[in-house]
């Protein structure tokens, strides 16, 4: 049950809790249960919102920053994450295989601010070795959501 | 001025869903819970095989049974999903839809007077494809206590000396209904020892929700006897692709080629390569519309029952079948009040056979939000059925 109930709420977490069992044939109380149990066990780690910003008037810059850094003895890449990820203007932090060890996402209102940030707090970390910066110019799809698709059913209305 | 007609086309009565759907398009902001055909996109890997063939410049006939790769991909695919096996050479053929298939069938098959044995309700088809090939329809009507499957009791009654061919609608549109193995040992008993054929049609195959489809031509000396008709329609999407199969013994399929050869001369040759990329590299598209479909299923038939419907919870295909009798309506009746008051659409039962009189056909090819939002406005109007009452 748990993989059904996954694969429902990963694309609509709003669903009410009676639509969701009566989709998937359960009992009320066991689907309940069992996101109670799976938010207790960290495998649900919170219910957030997709917005379209550029649909709203606030403004919005988000950076996708590549950063070598150089581990050290009782500084692995872990410990080097946790000093990344601390920062709340970070949004995401993945370590990667390949030519850079971490990637960060970070979002901020203007791009001057994402700069400070990466200037003054991300390169002076000690075992940053360096940095390179991609902004984000435009985003066209987010968790299998294509952002600017307005999808019209053109089906005829009845057919046999 | 004589008249220009055949008597033979003008005996048969326009489709029951083409009079609705007139009165339907006339109704602004309509919700439609009628459709007969899935609500996702054909999987855009699908769809990129056809753009590339039409830049490949694959604009070309193909050979009128359908190019060798999508042959041997059916067969395959026929293999692994049901267990039966066929030759791709001699024993298969790509046609316009599943609905070709069922017409050049009929027409291979039947010669004047023989009679064709219709399980009802079921698709709009069978019956004037038949009366256009010269035979002579006879329905059986399927029951809702036998959960709407054909019983080898009711084939028998049905059989006369002209008894040639019957027609296997299974999974059901518009009942829901499949036939399980079980099932199916009694009818290809019949079928044998009257010396029948069967012409089964099994487009929904793959929405089978509780078990594994049957095919009735995998059992001992049916497959002799069976054209089994197939389709990319809804198991992939694709029913603006117009691509089904079938696939017979090679006396029926080269007669049957014949007609395609003449009316037709071959399938879409763009809808023939994406088909070949859905059988390669489709399986999981077909199971993830499945979970889709299945979660559907139980959302509707439960929303249903506690509204005080009777309704057989379907087993295939993605219909719904209520019983309405306990309002004390006719199923066109009710499909146009509920229309007129409510602005749902739903298809009346009728249109798939007199046997459908008090039964409305209710599509789950939607997402759950529309789902919902019909169902509120069916929930207020059986409501107020009931407070008249």
């Amino acid at each position: 049950m748990r993989e059904k109930i996954l694969a429902v709420i990963e694309k609509n977490s709003r669903i009410d809790l009676r639509d969701l069992a009566a989709l998937l044939g359960e009992s009320e109380i066991a689907v309940a249960n069992e996101i109670a149990d799976m938010e207790r066990e960290n495998i649900i780690c919170g219910y957030h919102t997709m917005i379209n910003w550029e649909n709203t008037g606030s403004e919005k810059v988000v950076a996708f920053i590549e950063v070598k850094v150089t581990p050290q003895r009782g500084m692995g890449f872990d410990k080097i994450a946790e000093r990344l990820y601390q920062y709340s203007e970070v949004d995401s932090v993945y370590l990667m295989s390949g030519s850079f060890d971490f990637a960060v996402i970070i979002e901020g209102k203007t791009m001057r601010e994402v700069a400070q940030f990466v200037s003054e707090k991300l390169s002076t970390i000690n075992a940053v070795l360096s940095t390179a910066t991609h902004f984000v110019l435009k985003k066209y799809k987010d968790h299998g959501t294509v952002m600017c698709q307005k999808s019209e059913d053109e089906r005829m209305l009845i057919t046999p | 001025m004589r008249n220009p007609l055949s008597n033979t086309i003008e005996s048969i009565p326009p489709s029951g869903i083409r009079k609705f759907f007139d009165i339907v398009n006339e109704m602004k902001d309509a919700i439609s819970l009628g459709v007969g055909e899935p609500d996702f996109d054909t999987p855009w890997h699908i769809r990129d095989e056809g753009i590339y063939s039409l830049e490949k410049g694959r604009t070309f006939y193909t050979s009128n049974s359908g190019i060798k790769e999508l042959k041997i991909e059916i067969c395959e695919y026929l293999k692994r999903r049901f267990d039966i096996s066929y030759d791709y050479e001699n024993e298969v053929m790509v046609t316009v839809g599943g609905s070709e298939a069922i017409d050049i069938a009929l027409r291979a098959m039947l010669n004047p007077g023989d009679e064709v044995l219709i399980p009802q309700p079921s698709y709009v088809s069978y019956t004037p494809c038949t009366i256009l090939a010269g035979g002579v329809p006879v329905p059986i009507r399927l029951e809702e206590k036998d959960q709407f499957r054909l019983t080898r009791q009711k084939l028998e009654e049905m059989i006369t000396p002209k008894t040639k061919i019957l027609i296997l609608p299974f999974p059901n549109n518009p009942t829901g209904s499949v036939m399980e193995a079980r099932d199916l040992i009694g009818i290809a008993k019949v079928v044998e020892e009257h010396d029948l054929f069967v012409i089964s049609d099994e487009i929904y195959a793959e929405l089978t929700y509780q078990g594994q489809h049957c095919t009735i031509a995998a059992f001992p000396g049916m497959k002799e006897r069976t054209v089994l008709i197939n389709g990319f329609s809804k198991s992939y999407a694709m029913t603006g692709w117009r691509l089904g199969y079938a696939c017979a013994p090679d006396t029926i399929l080269k007669q049957m080629l014949k007609i395609h050869q003449f009316a037709i001369m071959c399938a879409p040759t763009t809808s023939q390569y994406a088909a070949v990329e859905a059988l390669k590299n489709g399986d999981e598209d077909v199971a993830r519309m499945r979970e889709a479909y299945d979660q559907r299923r139980r959302f509707l038939v439960k929303a249903l029952r506690d509204m005080g419907f009777d309704c057989y919870e379907p087993q295939g295909a993605f219909y719904v079948f209520p019983n309405i009798k306990r309002f004390g309506m006719t199923s066109d009746e009710f499909a146009l009040k509920l229309l007129e008051e409510e602005k749902v659409a739903v298809v009346p039962g009728t249109a798939f056979g007199d046997c459908g009189e008090g039964y409305l056909r209710i599509s789950y090819a939607y997402s759950l939000q529309d789902l919902k939002r019909a169902l509120e406005r069916l929930e207020r109007f059986v409501r107020r059925l009931e407070e008249k009452s």
